[in-house]
């Protein structure tokens, strides 16, 4: 196994990485925000697949079947929409009466995320489908002889990149940003100050949600897709904010990368089952050192 | 034979770059009711989370009565040592009885097999009651604790400390939100209490800390300002600038 | 939840026990057998539900990958099962074994298969729950924990089909202690063992709850730092009872086995161990009644749906999380011991006022004009 095989497995371990970022980034926000964690968060992942799927199919009914690289591209921001949509009414009928209540988070959007899986299932079938990618992502770039560097892999990197930037340049650059940086670090003051908390909420978790439909663009991009696609995803995602902290972008990205690029090494080196399970058990030895997780917020409250 | 009860030695708290207290030398001898106060932010109760062991300082030590260094140790070990804390916001157990909340700090060292086996013996029921009578409380051993007042609940929280008999009573803003009749009887129960230990309490309320204080430290920025009686760090110069003259987030008392 | 209650005499206090053990006892005259094997399977979930009731009705920790525990257990009793069926299980032989591995051929004996069913579950909680506990992680962020531990399991007992079966699990089980599975008379016989261990696991917990242990929990689950300064080592006391938590699933999961034949990776993963939690809530956290009685039930709808409509399953599971989380936080058992009362209260109150609006003018009290 030489050189190359490592670094392709490292490679694909970034794309992955870039996938949990996308998801846990959303997962963090909220959850720093309203102290609600949201189990359907996964299924948001699976509305923005479906989203590609949907338009691709429609596409090739209108214009045949040359149009995957166009619609590929619309799919992207229909899918942050869409999710978002998805996310800004969920957060208007269940979401907010969860708030600060995570227990209680955890269980009743399980329900949601059991309804919205089995609602795919009714409508698009309970098998996987497959999206064709972009003409254009086919191939890739030679790094060195003997590893290939997938385009698809590389557009998801740049797509998380992108997004990452973004937000970046939201929270810290704008006003509603700020608006969202002080209500998930005091909200009552905030509210004092006259930001519209209940606002804040809603807004934040629908950009929360709208990136995990990106993320599902991007998971379109390397296999078929159906209703349990989700949760492929929002266990290594949760581990992602689990080892991350909440409220930390940099503590996410860290999160991730580990998530990410760990497990596909470790499979390289055992095989696939006890690969996670390596990775769990360093994950558990971390958190014995570390137990808020790898950067965050330092309360000094009691409990 | 040590004088002091609790020693803080060239302590620093850091948090994240925020120096909470800074190079604290701070000490309170056997069988003292000390008095700490400062302006908001000042470190009183961090000062308080070094003792107990909820936060661990950047460096110096903390001795505890004959030397003993106490700062590696982990909460529930200080405590059983004979450090006792009451807090700010008042901590008591919301779904048990008055009688069974002091009973559970009571049987503290019985550990898992103990409180599956052991029961309460006769002279252990004994003192729960005379700690709830000591604080008033008598009449609702059975109640809910969650039924009890903002004041009540203090109280409560008190008899759970003195019960197990500490050596060192940490006690974090007593009177906050009471009335003033209950501020009188939570004076004289500190002061009932300081007869058998040392006593060290964080107040803002100036009116109680003249009336039960004998010495006092101001904190301020997470050093040690000022320390003695209340009339001489009432009249020192420095304390009058940061509490009255800077207009500090802190209080405007004295 | 857990109150203080005033004391009443023992007997008094377990009629009711007594009375639904004897119900339970005479099931069998009344039952089909296949009704009868069903609700076996629903008390077996009955024991797993007061496991989890103890540590989050009581302790305040939420496990979602419990049937992790369920399905150790029931391992451990699929492999003495198996081995007593066949020398070789089928699914080494299909995956090229040619030999009994090293670890599996203790389970060949009884005497050591039957007790492993309650250690191995509890020696993997104790040593999950120690780093885990002492490291201080709790809240969402164990419950979080336990579901990767769960995936974990679940894609390691896929992945070892030589030695776990796979996909498929132990299947093809013939007899037990010389009784065929398949006879009417052991299913029996193994539904009067099953209502047994539900009685002294109800016995046990109520124990447990009932000491001072009981108030610890409570403790735990109200204030863990505030316990911490009383002198408690509150990881101690949560390692322990995660351990007998386990301990309680691994039983369920060896009578489980025999009574339904099959032990597969699909009933320790995620989904299972989410509706184990569902199931403690619907019937009431902190009451173990409560466990048991939202155990048969959410297993018996399950079952219905199933049977009847099994597109439909998913949704009202989705609905039941919901309601009972939002709407009824107490579960059945709260809602009958204190609820109703509530509820009643609400009822009369909103009665009152309706009654002084309508009788007077402009819709004001009266008193006030």
């Amino acid at each position: 196994m030489g050189i190359e095989t490592l670094l392709s497995q490292i490679f694909n371990g970034l794309s992955l990485s870039s996938v949990l970022l996308l998801v846990g980034l959303g997962l963090s926000i909220t959850f720093g925000i309203m102290g609600v964690i949201n189990f359907a968060h996964g299924e948001f992942l699976m509305v923005g697949a479906y989203v590609v799927y949907v338009l691709q199919t429609l596409f090739n009914k209108l214009y045949g079947h040359g149009a995957s690289g166009v619609s590929f591209l619309i799919s992207i921001p229909l899918s942050f929409f869409v999710a978002a949509l998805l996310g800004f009414s969920l957060e208007k009928v269940l979401i907010r009466f969860l708030y600060g209540r995570p227990y209680e988070g955890i269980l009743a959007t399980w329900g949601c995320s059991l309804i919205l899986q089995q609602a795919a299932r009714n409508i698009f079938g309970a098998n996987n489908v497959d999206v064709t990618s972009p003409k254009w992502l086919a191939g890739g770039v030679e790094a060195m002889p003997g590893l290939q560097l997938p385009y698809n892999r590389l557009f998801i990197l740049a797509l998380t990149t992108l997004c990452v930037v973004g937000i970046y340049l939201y929270l810290y650059r704008t006003a509603q940003g700020r608006r969202m940086r002080a209500v998930m670090q005091n909200r009552d003051m905030s509210a004092c100050l006259g930001i519209r908390t209940r606002k804040v909420d809603t807004f934040t978790f629908a950009l929360g949600s709208g990136l995990a439909g990106i993320a599902g663009c991007a998971v379109s991009l390397l296999g078929s897709i159906g209703p349990s696609t989700g949760q492929n995803y929002i266990i290594d995602a949760f581990m992602v904010v689990v080892l991350g902290g909440t409220g930390r972008l940099a503590g996410t990205i860290a999160g991730a990368l580990v998530m990410g690029v760990l497990n596909p090494v470790f499979e390289l080196i055992s095989t696939s089952s006890m690969g996670k399970v390596i990775l769990f058990i360093l994950v558990i030895l971390f958190l014995q050192g570390k137990p808020q997780g790898l950067f965050s917020l330092k309360t000094r409250a009691l409990d | 034979m040590a004088v002091t009860i609790i020693y803080l030695e060239d302590v620093t708290v850091d948090f994240n770059g925020f120096k909470a207290l800074h190079g604290v030398n701070f000490f309170v001898d056997y069988g003292e009711l000390r008095v700490l106060i400062g302006p908001n932010g000042a470190g009183k109760t961090t000062l308080l989370d070094v003792i107990c062991g909820w936060v661990k300082p950047e460096s110096g030590r903390v001795l505890y009565g004959e030397g003993k260094d106490i700062q590696r140790l982990t909460e529930h070990k200080i405590a059983r040592l004979g450090i006792s804390r009451k807090f700010q916001t008042p901590s008591v157990f919301v779904n048990l009885t008055l009688f069974e909340n002091i009973e559970l700090s009571l049987r503290r060292g019985e550990g898992f097999w103990g409180t599956l086996s052991s029961s309460l013996n006769g002279e252990d029921r004994d003192r729960i009651f005379s700690v709830l009578k000591m604080i008033g409380l008598a009449d609702k051993a059975s109640e809910r604790a969650g039924s009890l007042s903002h004041g009540e609940k203090q109280w409560l929280e008190l008899g759970m400390n003195i019960v197990v008999q500490p050596s060192l009573l940490l006690v974090d803003e007593p009177v906050a939100g009471m009335t003033g009749r209950e501020r009188e009887k939570t004076g004289e129960l500190l002061q009932a209490i300081a007869k058998d230990r040392s006593v060290l309490i964080v107040e803002h309320d100036m009116e109680f800390v003249r009336q039960i204080a004998k010495k006092v430290t101001v904190l301020h920025e997470g050093t040690v300002l000022c320390e003695g009686s209340m009339e001489r760090i009432q009249n020192d110069p420095t304390v009058i600038e940061v509490y009255l003259g800077r207009g500090e987030k802190g209080e405007r008392e004295c | 939840m857990m109150d203080a209650k005033p004391a009443k005499s023992a007997i008094f206090r377990f009629k009711w026990f007594a009375l639904v053990m004897l119900l339970l006892t005479l099931a069998p005259f009344f039952l089909s057998d296949f009704r009868l094997n069903l609700f076996g399977k629903f008390l077996t979930f009955a024991i797993v539900a007061l496991g989890i009731d103890l540590i989050w009705g009581y302790a305040g920790i939420l496990s979602l990958g419990h049937g992790v525990y369920f399905g150790l257990g029931a391992y451990c009793m699929g492999a003495y099962l198996k081995l007593q069926a066949e020398d070789l299980p089928d699914f080494m032989g299909w995956s090229g074994l040619t030999e009994l591995p090293r670890f599996w051929k203790p389970f060949y004996h009884a005497w050591f298969a039957l007790p492993m069913t309650l250690l191995i579950p509890m020696l993997f909680a104790l040593l999950i729950g120690f780093p885990t506990f002492r490291a201080r992680i709790k809240g969402v962020y164990f419950s979080i924990l336990t579901q990767a531990l769960a995936l974990i399991f679940v894609t390691l007992f896929i992945g070892q089909q030589p030695y776990t079966g796979g996909t498929n699990g132990i299947t093809n089980l013939q007899n037990i202690f010389g009784f065929s599975l398949a006879e009417p008379a052991t299913m029996r016989g193994l539904y009067a063992v099953t209502v047994l261990m539900l009685g002294i696991a109800y016995l046990l917990c109520h124990w447990l709850t009932h000491t001072q242990l009981g108030k610890v929990l409570v403790a735990i689950r109200d204030g863990e730092n505030r316990l911490r300064f009383l002198g408690y080592n509150p990881a101690l006391f949560k390692v322990l009872v995660f351990a007998i938590s386990a301990g309680l699933a691994g039983l369920a999961g060896a009578l489980f086995v025999p009574q339904v034949g099959i032990i597969s990776p699909s009933m320790m993963g995620i989904l299972p161990s989410v509706e184990m939690a569902i199931w403690v809530a619907v019937g009431g956290r902190g009451t173990l009644k409560g466990a048991v009685i939202g155990a048969v039930l959410v297993s018996a709808a399950k079952s219905y749906f199933s049977e009847n409509f099994p597109e439909l399953w998913l949704y009202f599971l989705g609905v039941l999380f919901i309601s009972f989380v939002l709407l009824f936080p107490q579960g059945i058992m709260g809602f009958w011991q204190k609820g109703r009362f509530e509820w009643a209260t609400f009822i009369l109150r909103w009665r009152e006022k309706r009654f002084a609006r309508s009788s007077s003018p402009n819709g004001l009290p009266r008193k006030c004009h």
